[in-house]
């Protein structure tokens, strides 16, 4: 197997690069995206100690993951589709009716 | 040794897609990219002898989400947004942040003193066969998550249906 | 590292590259052929000849077709996206061949045995709306998206239809690797389609919509969207689709034969009363080269007459590679080719069947109107395949912790589940009831 080390920085490389694109993209759906890769983060992570460990849970809880993912994504995409009828944009900065 | 070069060729995809799902001005493009990099995830998953978890992988997230986006980037697509400014002026947060997950990483490794990066794996004949452990786990140990899953994605089916109607 | 070692190493990849490479070839040779098949069945049905112009009775039709869609000029939309544009019908051949990678046309000839070789083809097969969804999208036209999301809306509402059935022979296998599943069918001694009927059904109407066939074929209809998706492709891109639509044609009749209709297996594989009916593979090929020889003096040009002689000469070797494990002595190599060889056979011939039963139908029934389509869907069909599921396993329950002989506990099931399809059926003809009827506001 290849050393553990190596699926740590991968998975913490992925998870960095998700954060940056959270940070910093302006379109919500990119946005929506970055978040899916860092949950993708995780599971390797995941997976791979379920691999070093030998027990199957890793997999089962990211099983979970997959299936939390799926609904978020579903319901997250909903409330874009409704916000866009309404205002007419995707871009986080201009989605500001809550602010004081 | 096959070992390495498969990881390598499927992390290298991975990390090459998910930067450019990050940086494309084409929401559609990094609907493509999120694509590739969630299959060469899935590869990844294979080649940890997880082939459950790989095939779970291409039809729920490959096969579902990712067309999912991409039908909601067609519906929401506009032409005047290819035009607009991508990024906003908090790449310097987003900078620090990865800065220091990436000390962490290297923190916590050095902190084991190098043992925690090349630990022996476990044998492999307690993962085999795959299909069946996930599925006598997840039907005997994890049976309420399992319950609570399917109440959580009808309650999702229910909200994203709810969400998207014209008039409710 | 010398060179026996080197091919050693490299034996495991050797035979599923060599399957791969020829599956590959053959494979736009085929489903050219299985376009000049359609067109004379569907001439067959309409009581005319069909394409009888191009080599004799129109069999080298298909590579006219071919050479004149290499040569045509490639129009690329001037406002489209290049990059999608590209790669979109990459995708949906791709996806298409990847697909046949896990299935088993003979005991030896398989790519690829996976462990969980069903749930990869059901998840390549929904990769391929990827590339429906972008060729759609890139076209940067107006009909081409519509018919592109209408395309994709029906694949997805099927699909889980589709798997639903599959999963309900699966239950009756136990396991998930294709070829596990034709060996179950061989240890119960019957195909799963006597047991599990209504899930074969659901997937034959499923299958039907996921390869955009008719009567489901409303987004791609001539005289619908123009050609849905594939409007603004022309030439070798145009080709790639439609290779491609063949294709998973071909896989889908491929899963359905080996899931439901006995994969490899001889009819009464298991019963050796019926062993006279190994002799009708070659009697059937002997049969068509006799008949190629009767008709080749009735030819009106010498060049078609040697035409037929060669297609009989052809038929004739298939006939004796057939026969031979079967005259040979009994412990001979050849003799052990048997299961291979007719394997093969019975396996192609019921892939045909299946083919030819969605040709049947798409010259018998009129097209499904896109909201009808959409209300099969997602309100007959997917009850109907969750209640099969459920059917199943109770049938198997009753048989493995109760006792009951197989055949009465499958019999009750299946009569529950039609009883539930009646219902399903009569539900769905009743009008909805609206919110708020008519006129009854305020008076």
């Amino acid at each position: 197997m290849v050393p553990i080390g190596h699926y740590l920085f991968l998975s913490a490389a992925l998870l960095g690069i998700g954060i940056v694109g959270v940070v910093t993209r302006r379109n919500v759906i990119i946005i929506l995206m970055s978040v899916e890769l860092i949950l993708n983060a995780v599971n390797i992570n995941l997976i791979a100690f379920s691999r070093l460990v030998g027990s199957v849970e890793g997999q089962i809880f990211a099983i979970f993951i997959i299936t939390d993912a799926a609904a978020e994504a579903a319901v997250g995409l909903g409330i874009i589709i409704a916000f866009f009828r309404n205002r007419e944009t995707v871009l986080a900065d201009e989605m500001d009716i809550l602010k004081w | 040794m096959l070992d390495l070069v498969v990881f390598y060729f499927f992390a290298a995809l991975t990390v090459i897609s998910a930067i450019l799902v990050v940086t494309r001005r084409n929401v559609v493009h990094s609907a493509i990219f999120l694509a590739t990099a969630l299959l060469a995830t899935a590869g990844i998953f294979l080649s940890l002898h997880a082939e459950f978890l790989f095939i779970v992988q291409i039809i729920v997230y490959t096969g579902g989400i990712t067309v999912l986006y991409v039908f909601v980037i067609m519906l929401v697509n506009l032409d005047v947004a290819l035009h607009q400014v991508q990024f906003n002026r908090q790449w310097l947060v987003a900078l620090l942040l990865t800065i220091v997950l990436g000390a962490q990483v290297v923190v916590a490794l050095a902190l084991s003193r190098g043992s925690l990066y090349t630990l022996p794996p476990a044998p492999l004949s307690s993962l085999e066969p795959n299909t069946e452990q996930v599925a006598w786990s997840l039907f005997h140990t994890y049976m309420l998550p399992f319950e609570l899953a399917s109440v959580l994605l009808l309650v999702a089916m229910i909200g994203a249906v709810v969400m998207s109607k014209k008039r409710v | 590292m010398d060179a026996n070692a080197i091919f050693e190493a490299l034996k495991p990849f050797l035979l599923p590259v060599v399957f791969a490479v020829v599956i590959v070839a053959l494979l736009p040779l085929v489903a050219g052929y299985i376009v000049l098949v359609e067109r004379k069945v569907m001439a067959d049905m309409q009581v005319r000849l069909g394409p009888m112009r191009v080599g004799p009775h129109g069999l080298l039709q298909p590579i006219a077709d071919a050479v004149k869609l290499l040569l045509k000029e490639d129009i690329i939309p001037e406002s489209a996206d290049v990059f999608i544009f590209w790669g979109a019908p990459l995708i949906s051949v791709t996806c298409a061949m990847l697909a046949l990678s896990a299935l088993p046309i003979g005991p030896f000839f398989q790519i690829a045995d996976l462990n969980v070789g069903l749930l990869f083809i059901l998840g390549v097969s929904a990769l391929g709306i990827f590339g429906i969804v972008l060729g759609g999208w890139a076209s940067n036209s107006h009909y081409s998206l519509l018919g592109a999301l209408r395309s994709a809306a029906q694949l997805v509402s099927y699909e889980t239809s589709a798997g639903m059935a599959v999963v309900g022979a699966l239950l009756l296998a136990g396991t998930l690797s294709t070829r596990g599943i034709v060996e179950a069918q061989a240890d119960y001694g019957t195909w799963f389609v006597f047991g599990a009927p209504i899930g074969f059904f659901i997937y034959l109407v499923a299958s039907i919509a996921e390869t955009n066939r008719a009567p489901f074929d409303m987004p791609e209809a001539e005289s619908e969207l123009v050609a849905g998706y594939m409007t603004e492709y022309s030439g070798f891109r145009w080709a790639l689709y439609f290779l491609a639509e063949y294709t998973n044609m071909v896989v889908v009749s491929s899963i359905a034969t080996t899931l439901f209709l006995g994969g490899w297996l001889r009819p009464f594989s298991g019963t050796p009363f019926f062993n006279f009916l190994d002799f009708f593979p070659p009697l059937m090929m002997l049969g068509i080269a006799g008949y190629c020889f009767y008709r080749s003096p009735k030819q009106p040009v010498p060049v078609q007459k040697l035409f037929m002689v060669a297609v009989g000469l052809l038929c004739s070797v298939v006939a004796l590679i057939l026969a031979a494990p079967l005259l040979a002595p009994a412990d001979s190599l050849v003799a052990s080719a048997k299961p291979g060889v007719h394997g093969a056979f019975w396996f192609l011939f019921k892939v045909s069947a299946y083919i030819y039963t969605f040709m049947w139908l798409r010259f018998t029934f009129p097209r499904y109107r896109f909201d009808q389509l959409m209300k099969l869907g997602w309100q007959f069909l997917l009850p109907l395949s969750i209640v099969n599921v459920a059917g199943i396993a109770v049938a198997l329950t009753l048989h493995r912790a109760l006792g009951w002989p197989l055949a009465a506990s499958f019999l009750l099931t299946t009569v529950l589940t039609l009883a539930a399809a009646a219902w399903l059926v009569r539900i769905g003809e009743k009008e909805p009831v609206g919110i708020a009827a008519e006129g009854e506001l305020g008076g």
